[in-house]
């Protein structure tokens, strides 16, 4: 079965910079596929090549098997990082224009009911907040009915109740099979979102496979979490597997019962203690060395 | 494509409206420059004799009429182009020296019957043509001169500034992940601004108009299509302008460079009559100066279509050319 989108042999290149360094990947149709990294990885400049704004330096992207055109642009929904609107028009109207632009799509008032922007809908566009006019700008992705919709660090910049909306959304959006392509550096939101995951660093793909499965495959162990001023520099020769962060201590084991009990033994107060499963931050870290939000 | 340029049509139009502070700044600014100025500026004739003589330049010492003193003497081309402006009292005598001089006196100026004297006594066989024909005051030679401006700072700065704005906030780019082509959204730009410049240029010439009571001598269907080619040409060239550059900085410094020397030469605010030939020439450069020329020949002198056919056609031809490079050079993002 031919795949809805098909990145081959991807390079980006700025003077002095390789931002995207050869990526190849397919996503199959109605998954949610996420590009992960931190800032700086190039997810964002390989998202803009497959939506058809950069022109890469080399490779190519396929839509359902075709080179992207105008058939693409009717059938793709796209919410950028950073995107101002005109000003002076309401909710409502703005969704009318860009309705407009295509020859297919949903009558703006079930897009304005599916964003849920009823009582905002003859709200001057300048009157929004972070996460009233993230809605709008999904609502404006959606405007068309797309086959694929990019999301490009949708939730950045959002408090974390407007955060969990925002997932809500992409949730029953997700319901509806559509396609959806999504960068972010929150791995809360790709472990709950995404069906498939890349973790791109320098400009390469690191790591791809779905979230339990990556997580299955580099890590055995539970972390045992502690902060860093309750860990004495003397049990560091403990033999545990340490992970030191920014302001905490981890040890990865297999056997909780042993670690805690040796960590008892070597007077380590407990009484802050998490026992934790690994995460997506920790798959990062494990496989670069670094921190994600670094 | 007619759909997708009406969605963008419309909604710029309604930005436009909705932004109640510049809409009312460009009705007044020009509404208060016309009467400020002819305020000014109206009365009686400033005490300067304007003779002009039907030649390529002056020579003073063709007749000894040329050398008399306190007369400014403009070269004008040809006795076609001078006998409108002796009718409307632009210049108080007009003479053509080559064989036996010829000259053409307004019987209605006082002025023209005292420079009349000057040059018979230096010329005494000269042969006379009276004309007739009211002066026309500075502010109904002014009031196309300022309709003229208004349009030349909507099209440039109201297109110019918009497109750049759209750019550097990223709308641009989010139109450019639509199916809406770069000739749609330039095309629609252009449209809404054309509109609204002459829906505001109608409110302009019939409001103030009335207040200065102002005549048109012409036919209003050929002012539309002055004013229609004038706006378009003005408004392809602030696209230019804007149409791949992402500072402000530039694009402001660009459309002063541009709309400065028009304020200054594209007769505006006072006739090149009696300037430097290459100035005369410069400022046939400018769109602007093609527009007001048409506009005061319709207006003031009643001329047809043929008379002012190479005004439009320079703007004709200025419009396509910079819609063309506009088009070609448009860019959807900042790089």
């Amino acid at each position: 079965m031919i795949p809805i989108l098909e990145v081959r042999d991807l390079i980006k290149r700025y003077p002095n910079v390789n931002a995207v360094d050869g990526v190849s990947f397919s996503v199959p149709e109605g998954i949610c596929f996420g590009l992960l990294g931190p800032n700086g990885a190039g997810k964002t400049t390989t998202i803009e090549v497959m939506e058809g704004i950069l022109t890469p330096t080399a490779g190519q992207v396929l839509y359902r098997g075709e080179t992207l055109g105008q058939r693409f642009r009717e059938e793709a929904g796209i919410l950028f990082q950073k995107t101002a609107l005109q000003d002076f028009l309401t909710v409502r109207q703005t969704l009318t224009m860009f309705r407009g632009l295509y020859d297919r799509g949903l009558d703006v008032e079930e897009v304005i009911r599916l964003c849920a922007l009823e009582k905002l809908a003859g709200r001057d566009n300048r009157k929004l907040s972070g996460g009233q006019q993230q809605r709008l700008l999904l609502a404006i992705a959606l405007v068309n009915d797309p086959a694929i919709l990019f999301l490009d660090e949708p939730t950045t910049g959002l408090d974390p109740q407007a955060r969990r909306n925002f997932w809500e959304l992409i949730q029953s959006i997700k319901a509806r099979n559509k396609t959806i392509i999504l960068t972010t550096h929150y791995m809360d939101e790709a472990e709950l979102l995404c069906d498939d995951i890349a973790i791109m660093d320098g400009g390469h793909i690191i790591a791809r496979g779905g979230p339990r499965q990556l997580l299955q495959e580099h890590f055995e162990e539970v972390l045992l979490e502690l902060p860093r001023q309750d860990f004495p520099e003397a049990a560091r020769h403990l033999s545990f597997k340490i992970i030191d962060s920014s302001d905490r201590v981890e040890i990865a084991t297999q056997d909780v019962e042993t670690a805690l009990r040796t960590l008892l033994d070597a007077h380590v107060p407990l009484k802050n203690l998490r026992i934790r499963p690994p995460n997506l931050e920790d798959l990062f870290l494990e496989l670069t060395g670094k921190e994600l939000r670094t | 494509m007619m759909r997708r340029l009406l969605a963008v049509w419309h909604a710029r139009n309604l930005e436009f409206i909705r932004d109640r502070a510049t809409l009312i700044f460009t009705l007044l600014l020009p509404i208060g420059l016309v009467v400020g100025m002819g305020f000014v500026f109206g009365g009686p004739q400033r005490p300067l004799f304007k003779v002009g003589v039907v030649a390529t330049q002056i020579d003073k010492q063709a007749n000894p009429f040329l050398q008399e003193r306190y007369v400014d003497f403009v070269p004008i081309a040809s006795e076609a182009e001078g006998l409108p402006k002796i009718t409307h009292q632009q210049i108080d005598l007009l003479v053509d020296l080559h064989g036996v001089p010829r000259y053409w006196v307004n019987t209605d100026a006082p002025k023209g019957y005292i420079v009349e004297k000057l040059l018979l006594a230096a010329a005494p066989g000269a042969q006379r043509q009276p004309v007739t024909g009211a002066a026309v005051r500075y502010v109904d030679w002014l009031f196309p001169g300022i309709l003229g401006m208004n349009m030349m700072f909507s099209c440039l700065f109201g297109v110019g500034y918009v497109v750049l704005r759209y750019r550097k906030s990223g709308f641009l780019k989010r139109l450019h992940a639509t199916p809406l082509t770069a000739f749609e959204f330039l095309t629609a730009q252009v449209l809404s601004r054309l509109c609204l410049i002459l829906f505001v240029t109608l409110v302009l010439f019939v409001g103030v108009g009335s207040i200065i009571h102002f005549h048109s001598v012409g036919s209003v269907a050929l002012l539309i299509l002055i004013a229609v080619l004038g706006a378009l040409s003005m408004i392809a060239l602030g696209l230019t302008i804007a149409a791949g550059i992402s500072s402000e900085e530039l694009v402001g410094g660009i459309l002063n460079l541009m709309t400065w020397p028009m304020m200054l030469v594209s007769g505006i605010w006072f006739s090149l009559e009696g300037s430097p030939r290459w100035v005369q020439w410069a400022a046939h450069i400018f769109p602007l100066t093609h527009l007001l020329d048409a506009a005061r020949a319709v207006m003031l002198d009643g001329a047809g279509i043929a008379q002012i056919a190479p005004n439009l056609l320079y703007l004709a031809a200025t419009a396509l050319v910079f819609l063309t490079f506009g088009a070609w050079s448009f860019r959807w993002r900042v790089e």
